[in-house]
């Protein structure tokens, strides 16, 4: 860190709210909500994430190309899951040739 | 510029002949530690690519498997590993302020806290060698409508955490190297770029594990 | 009359090759000249290898019914494949011309990681070993595509060797990605903006942004392979449940961008050549150096064109088809520029011009039957034969090969410090492209009649193409084994080259003495114009 250090506290703060999502995500999880359980923990995942990237790993004060670097870093993981499942998701569905 | 003689100048500690200076020095260090991080993440995502997959294709089966997810050593495990990364923040900080005892009493601290993560895992591991859940010619599963499915999941359970087990204990061996070097002064306020570089990895770790527990332990868990 | 005796003829000043002597001075080497030295003869023996395996098969094609079994051809292919695409096209051009000219190009006085640079070289080794033992063990019958369920579940060969061995070398090419991608980044010199940076530079850091997103997919399923053969659980195979597509899916999203790990360097060195001999700037400086990009983002996203007959989805891969497409165009667009540059310059025919002229026309062709083997349904009818592997070779060796030899040429007095002779290599590289052309020009009308890629034997009516194929391979052999020779002669033997015998624009011809030093430059260089300033008044760069 070139920057001035972060008080303790600030990192009690995110420790504290990672804990709290940790125990969250896990009640969640107990309750029958279908679908959304699966949205649910994964948006807790991310935001308890994106807190360690931001707080823990200095990425709020670091550079552009730092977070150009994460952000495509991720990005190339979206790539690679979608174009995986675009398959494995249509595989069923029948082309419609009647127009031929 | 004297170009043949590393330069140790002494308000430059560290500094390697080929850097200009030594922000120059932590930046690329500090690009270089985030690519690589990027590289982790593809890999790993290789292997979320095919959980995601089987997950889709297998959804009673999946269900089956995840009772047999312990979510309350998992659930510890978290929490053990959001406080190792609090301690190792706590470190970095320590360097940045130039306190030496409270970098090595949080450096310690985050190691110890990684193996009681690591000695959980062996116990959940060994757990599943005892239901027979481990793939390979012991495997037997008790639902014999998803035998051949589950030991694909079970597969890729062991796989992922697999993966980052073996990742905790380099970053274990990276810590003992920082403890090492720290007792031997070779850290000052001016310089501590291992100390930080090694924090972003052990960060990293963590939020493999951050989406490893839920994808693995909680969704599914309910039916 | 006294006389001052002049300094011997014998003596040079220190440069990278003569600072120390002694085989630990080069294995543990950290200076990116010598490692970029370890690499080009580890690469070039590794070439021979890949070779060898390609004169046996060559050779049973003259006949239908050949003189190896189906086993034996199998390894051979296999083994061809597995040596040529990891262990000298992915590092060819970065590991060699990529390491020594970097840091020189941008006037830095050396990558910002020596010492993982040299990790890399040892890391290829021990990749290269692994593998090496499995070619001695017997060899791999997979394909170099290892795909499942054979490679998981039927192979009795060292599969897990090979695919230990891919692993390790995809390292190595990760820290080279990482190196350069970090060094452009943080070490330019002053006035060294992005915008003057050579295409060389460009094109290198496309490559290793692919090398660093792409290669961890690839380590990651060349664990799962080894887990699976070991464990059995079934990830990829169609008895149990699993699902062998999904292993070429993993395989192919490293795969694929892999060839454009493989092509971009060629393309890279063709634009400094092509400005150099044309006297002239690149045409279009911007367009070329965003086409690099381009080109590593696209690459991404076409991958499941090599699934179209795997059972994939029809709309994943008409979306695939799709991006093939466009994939295609900032491809284009490089050619375009090229030919432009050379468009009322000065064009002269030294050999590296010669090998970049054979690119320019043999990349093009491979590159539009990759467009018609994107098209689904032409696919169909090609694929699995040898129109396949004639494109695949065409970009590959028509391109990558004769960029890697022309870019050799150019900078090899700058490496070496000595010339080569202009007479052999020309004739050489005319030797490479009648050879090559009689080698796979053939192949693309094998594959349309119908001939099926790895099969040993064939029926008679294939024989006539098959048999000037293997002339072709022939010629094409001595045509790369002449400047091996040579170029080793010229090493010890050639005449001393002058600091800049092209009059090339550039940092390392400009401003760095031939052969360098060992921190590259005598003085901090600063920019102060645009790259390839060939034309208008020669702009003294200002010496630090």
């Amino acid at each position: 860190m070139t920057h001035q250090a972060v008080p303790v506290k600030v990192y009690a703060a995110v420790f504290g709210a990672l804990l709290v999502l940790t125990a969250t995500t896990v009640a969640v999880s107990k309750l029958e909500l279908g679908e959304y359980n699966f949205i649910v923990a994964m948006t807790i995942a991310v935001i308890k994430g994106t807190l360690v990237v931001m707080f823990f790993m200095d990425v709020r004060r670091a550079s552009s190309m730092t977070k150009l670097f994460i952000g495509a870093g991720f990005f190339w993981l979206a790539i690679l899951l979608v174009f995986l499942l675009s398959d494995y998701l249509s595989r069923g569905w029948l082309l419609n040739i009647h127009w031929l | 510029m004297a170009d043949s003689e590393a330069i140790l100048a002494p308000q430059e500690p560290g500094l390697r002949h080929h850097f200009d200076d030594s922000a120059q020095q932590l930046e690329s260090s500090t690009l270089g530690m985030w690519v690589f991080l990027v590289t982790e993440v593809m890999f790993f995502g290789g292997m979320f690519g095919a959980y995601t997959v089987y997950r889709n294709m297998y959804p009673e089966a999946f269900a089956s498997t995840s009772h047999f997810m312990n979510v309350t050593i998992g659930a510890i495990n978290t929490g053990v590993l959001i406080f190792s990364s609090f301690t190792m923040v706590l470190a970095v900080r320590s360097a940045q302020l130039g306190q030496k005892k409270a970098l090595i009493a949080f450096l310690v601290l985050t190691l110890i806290l990684g193996c009681v993560f690591l000695s959980w895992k062996y116990v959940e591991y060994h757990e599943k060698w005892v239901d027979h859940h481990i793939p390979g010619p012991g495997f037997q599963y008790a639902d014999s409508r998803y035998a051949h499915q589950a030991q694909i999941l079970f597969y890729l359970y062991f796989a992922m955490t697999g993966m980052h087990a073996i990742h905790m204990i380099v970053g274990a061996g990276l810590l003992i190297t920082l403890i090492v070097m720290a007792a031997r002064n070779r850290f000052t306020s001016k310089w501590y770029t291992p100390v930080e570089m090694i924090g972003l990895y052990w960060h990293f770790v963590d939020i493999v594990w951050i989406f490893l527990f839920p994808l693995l332990y909680l969704i599914g868990h309910t039916k | 009359m006294s006389t001052t005796l002049p300094l011997a003829p014998t003596e040079t000043p220190t440069n990278y090759l003569n600072a120390d002597y002694g085989w630990k001075s080069w294995l543990f080497a950290t200076d990116h000249k010598r490692i970029a030295l370890l690499y080009l003869f580890s690469i070039t023996a590794f070439f021979f290898v890949g070779g060898a395996f390609a004169v046996a098969m060559r050779i049973n094609l003259l006949t239908p019914e050949g003189i190896f079994t189906h086993d034996t051809y199998n390894k051979l292919f296999t083994m061809h494949g597995i040596i040529m695409v990891f262990f000298f096209l992915v590092p060819s051009i970065p590991a060699t011309l990529g390491n020594f000219l970097v840091p020189m190009m941008i006037g830095a006085r050396d990558l910002a990681f020596p010492r993982i640079n040299l990790l890399s070289w040892y890391i290829y080794i021990v990749g290269g070993i692994l593998t090496l033992t499995a070619v001695f063990q017997g060899g791999v019958d997979t394909g170099w595509t290892f795909y499942a369920p054979f490679s998981s579940s039927y192979s009795n060969t060292h599969v897990i060797l090979a695919a230990m061995g891919v692993f390790v070398s995809g390292f190595s090419s990760i820290l080279t990605g990482l190196n350069f991608i970090v060094t452009i980044h943080t070490m330019r010199a002053p006035g060294m903006t992005w915008n003057r940076l050579p295409l060389f530079i460009w094109g290198h850091y496309a490559t290793s942004l692919i090398q660093v997103l792409g290669t961890p997919v690839i380590a990651i399923t060349m664990v799962l392979l080894g887990l699976e053969r070991l464990l059995h659980a079934g990830i990829f195979d169609p008895r149990v449940g699993g699902d062998p597509v999904l292993f070429q899916h993993l395989f192919w999203f490293y795969s694929h961008p892999a060839v454009y790990i493989m092509i971009l360097p060629g393309m890279a060195v063709i634009s400094e050549i092509v400005t150099c001999f044309s006297r002239k700037a690149i045409f279009g400086y911007n367009f070329v150096a965003y086409s690099s990009i381009a080109i590593a983002v696209f690459s991404f996203i076409v991958w499941g064109h090599h699934l179209f007959v795997s059972g994939q989805s029809m709309y994943a891969s008409m979306v695939f088809s799709f991006f093939s497409f466009l994939v295609a165009i900032p491809s284009a667009v490089k050619v375009f520029n090229w030919t432009a540059t050379m468009y009322k310059g000065s064009v002269s025919y030294e050999t590296p011009m010669l090998y970049a002229f054979g690119f320019m026309g043999l990349f093009t062709i491979g590159g539009l039957t990759g467009l018609f083997l994107a098209t689904m349904a032409i696919h169909v009818h090609v694929t699995d034969t040898y129109f396949v592997i004639a494109h695949f070779h065409y970009v590959m060796v028509g391109g990558m090969v004769m960029a890697y030899m022309g870019g050799i040429h150019f900078w090899f007095p700058k490496i070496s410090g000595r010339l080569y002779p202009e007479g052999w290599a020309k004739f050489a590289a005319l030797l490479v492209f009648a050879g090559f052309n009689l080698t796979f020009f053939p192949q693309f009308i094998l594959g349309y009649q119908g001939m099926p890629r790895r099969y040993a034997h064939y029926p008679p009516e294939f024989q006539v193409l098959n048999v000037m194929s293997t002339a072709g391979a022939s010629i094409l052999a001595v045509g790369y084994l002449i400047p091996m020779i040579y170029l080793a002669w010229a090493w010890r033997y050639g005449p001393k080259s002058p600091q800049n015998p092209w009059k090339a624009k550039g940092l390392e011809w400009e401003q760095s003495p031939t052969p360098p030093p060992t921190f590259n430059f005598e003085h901090q260089p600063v920019v102060t114009e645009p790259a390839y300033n060939y034309s208008g008044e020669e702009q003294e760069v200002k010496l630090g």
